[in-house]
Order: structure tokens, then C-alpha cells, then sequence
């Protein structure tokens, strides 16, 4: 979809969050200087195109005890990369599941990142990842994070993203 | 944005509405004028009693925001997740040279032999390139480049 202005400026006014009231769409639409029915209708086209994916809480997972999270990367047949992808997506503890492509000393094309409460649970996830792919998978590994280096939240420029 | 709690809280900081309202909440609600409302009736709970336990759950870190979600690709960005092998001796030299591009939106140290990995977000496809070209020049090091080819539906959730 195009994102107008008026749009912009309502994921601007938003990507922080809305404020935890009664009527939020009333507060931000007062922000903004809109009716609250013209931000509802913009955030509903929004959400229709897949540019809002859905109004929701993030929950913190590290406070709900996943504190242990592996990406886990797996080298299977191309025919059947999509097939097996939807299905390693599909799984409760995969919070993000690719493909992408192969390079030099890299094998793997399937990307799927598992949460657990501990590595040991998550290894456990892991091999069921393993069982589900079967013969089509030839080689796997797993990358855990030792460190966050840099995390920033989702820029806004003017005219774009 | 505020710092993120990454240490699990006590066992009994959430009671089972509270934890009712984690797992419902991620699946998101309507946009209507009191998005809180129906919930609050499922629950058993007014919306003011409802809107505060939210409240209370954002001050401890059990939830990190609430708001609308969104497809930064859908809004016209372009996203690329890039590996380095980075020398032991070189690592943090090479992280400030990585991290001083604005477009590096995330950087994770990894347990492998490519042991840096970042994202970076831009405005347009062809600066993705440009970006891992610049890093290249500034590190002498190789950046490899894994554009996402698919993207499978995720059935995700953290049950609270």
C-alpha cells in the first residue's frame, strides 16, 4: 500500500506506543489534531495491508523465564525447503523462522530461532527440529548470543522509513 | 526506550489474571473506540481493573509495550541480516566501526566462527550493498550478506 502523510505521522505518533486508557485511538487522535474515527480507519487500512501486523502487548520474554534462545540453522534439500519451513514456523517455540541463501563455508538456508527456559531445553527443541526435517536436512548448527552489541528500535526519516 | 529486564521475575509477581491477560493480549485487539472492553468482560474484570493490572505488568517488565506491531518491509524499508568473522584480538574495534553506521539496527555477538551478526534496515534495496561495502573498506573484512528469500508464518507465542 502507499503510505500517506496523515499515515506517517500516526506510526510516528505510535511506534512508542499507545497510551494505556479507556479510549487510546481518542487520546493519539488528539495528538495528532484527527477525529478518532479517521485514526481508526487509517490504522484498520493499515492493518488490512499488513503494515501494522496487529494492536497486541509484547510480552517480555526474559521475565517469563525464556531466557535461553539459540538460532538454529539447518542445510535442507531445496525442494522441500518451503514445504518443511512452514512446518518449523508452525512451532510454538520458533519465534522467527527464513529462508535465505547459502554462502562460502555456509551451508545452511533455513534459519529458525528457537526460546527456551535453558540451552538444555532449547538443544531438546532443537532435535525435535531435527526429527521433523528428517533425511532432507544434511547438516545443522546452532549460534547462541553471547552478547547484545547494539539494539535500536525502528527508525522514521522524513519521506521514508 | 527503556532498559529491557532480561532476568526472570519472582514466581508469584503474576497471578492467573494476570497471566490470562499475557496470553490473550498477544494475539491483539480490536480497533474500536475501547479496544479493552471485551476482554475485560471474558475476564471477569471492569476495564479500569484491567487497564491498571497493564499498567503494573509494563512498570515490572512483564510486558514491554503495547501498541500496534509493525511490517517495517510493508511500510517500504529494506532489511538485510549480515555475518563477519571477526579476529579475537579485533573484535571490539571492529563492533565501534560496525555500530557507528546508523543503518545497523541490531548486532549480536555469536557462539561460531562468524561470530558478529547484525541487521541492517534501509531506506532502499541498493543501499543494503552500499553499507556492507562501506563496513568492508573500514574493517578489511568480508560481510556476508543473507537476504531473507521467505519468510513462514509464525505461530509464536510466549505462554505467560
Amino acid at each position: 500500500m502507499t503510505i500517506s502523510a496523515l499515515d506517517r505521522r500516526i506510526i510516528a505518533a505510535t511506534t512508542g506506543g499507545l497510551p494505556l486508557t479507556p479510549a487510546p485511538f481518542a487520546e493519539v487522535a488528539g495528538w495528532l489534531g484527527i477525529t478518532e474515527g479517521t485514526l481508526i480507519d487509517r490504522m484498520t487500512a493499515m492493518q488490512d495491508a499488513g503494515v501494522i501486523r496487529r494492536v497486541a502487548i509484547a510480552p517480555n520474554h526474559y521475565a517469563l523465564g525464556l531466557t535461553a534462545n539459540g538460532m538454529s540453522v539447518w542445510d535442507v534439500d531445496n525442494t522441500l525447503a518451503v514445504e518443511l519451513g512452514a512446518q518449523v514456523g508452525a512451532l510454538e517455540f520458533v519465534s522467527h523462522c527464513y529462508l535465505r541463501p547459502r554462502a562460502d563455508g555456509w551451508p545452511y538456508n533455513l534459519f529458525a530461532m528457537i526460546h527456551g527456559h535453558n540451552r538444555d531445553e532449547v538443544e531438546i527443541l532443537r532435535a525435535q527440529i531435527a526429527a521433523l526435517l528428517g533425511p532432507a536436512c544434511r547438516a545443522s548448527d546452532i549460534l547462541y548470543s553471547t552478547r547484545i552489541l547494539k539494539k535500536t528500535g525502528l527508525r522514521l526519516t522524513e519521506g521514508g522509513l | 526506550m527503556t532498559s529491557l529486564r532480561r532476568t526472570p521475575l519472582a514466581a508469584d509477581a503474576l497471578d492467573a489474571t494476570d497471566r490470562a491477560i499475557i496470553n490473550r493480549m498477544q494475539d491483539g485487539l480490536p480497533l474500536v473506540s475501547h479496544p479493552f472492553t471485551a476482554l475485560a468482560n471474558d475476564l471477569g474484570l471492569d476495564e479500569d481493573a484491567l487497564i491498571a493490572r497493564i499498567q503494573t505488568m509494563r512498570e515490572i517488565g512483564a510486558i514491554t509495550r503495547f501498541g500496534p506491531f509493525f511490517d517495517a518491509e510493508a511500510m517500504g524499508g529494506a532489511f538485510c541480516l549480515c555475518a563477519m568473522e571477526v579476529p579475537a584480538g579485533r573484535f571490539d574495534a571492529v563492533m565501534t566501526l560496525v555500530n557507528a553506521h546508523p543503518e545497523v539496527a541490531h548486532n549480536y555477538e555469536r557462539t561460531h566462527r562468524l561470530n558478529m551478526w547484525f541487521v541492517l534496515a534501509c531506506e532502499r534495496v541498493a543501499q543494503i550493498k552500499q553499507t556492507a561495502d562501506r563496513i568492508e573498506r573500514e574493517t578489511g573484512l568480508p560481510v556476508l550478506l543473507f537476504p531473507k528469500e521467505h519468510e513462514f508464518f509464525i505461530g509464536f507465542r510466549v505462554t505467560a
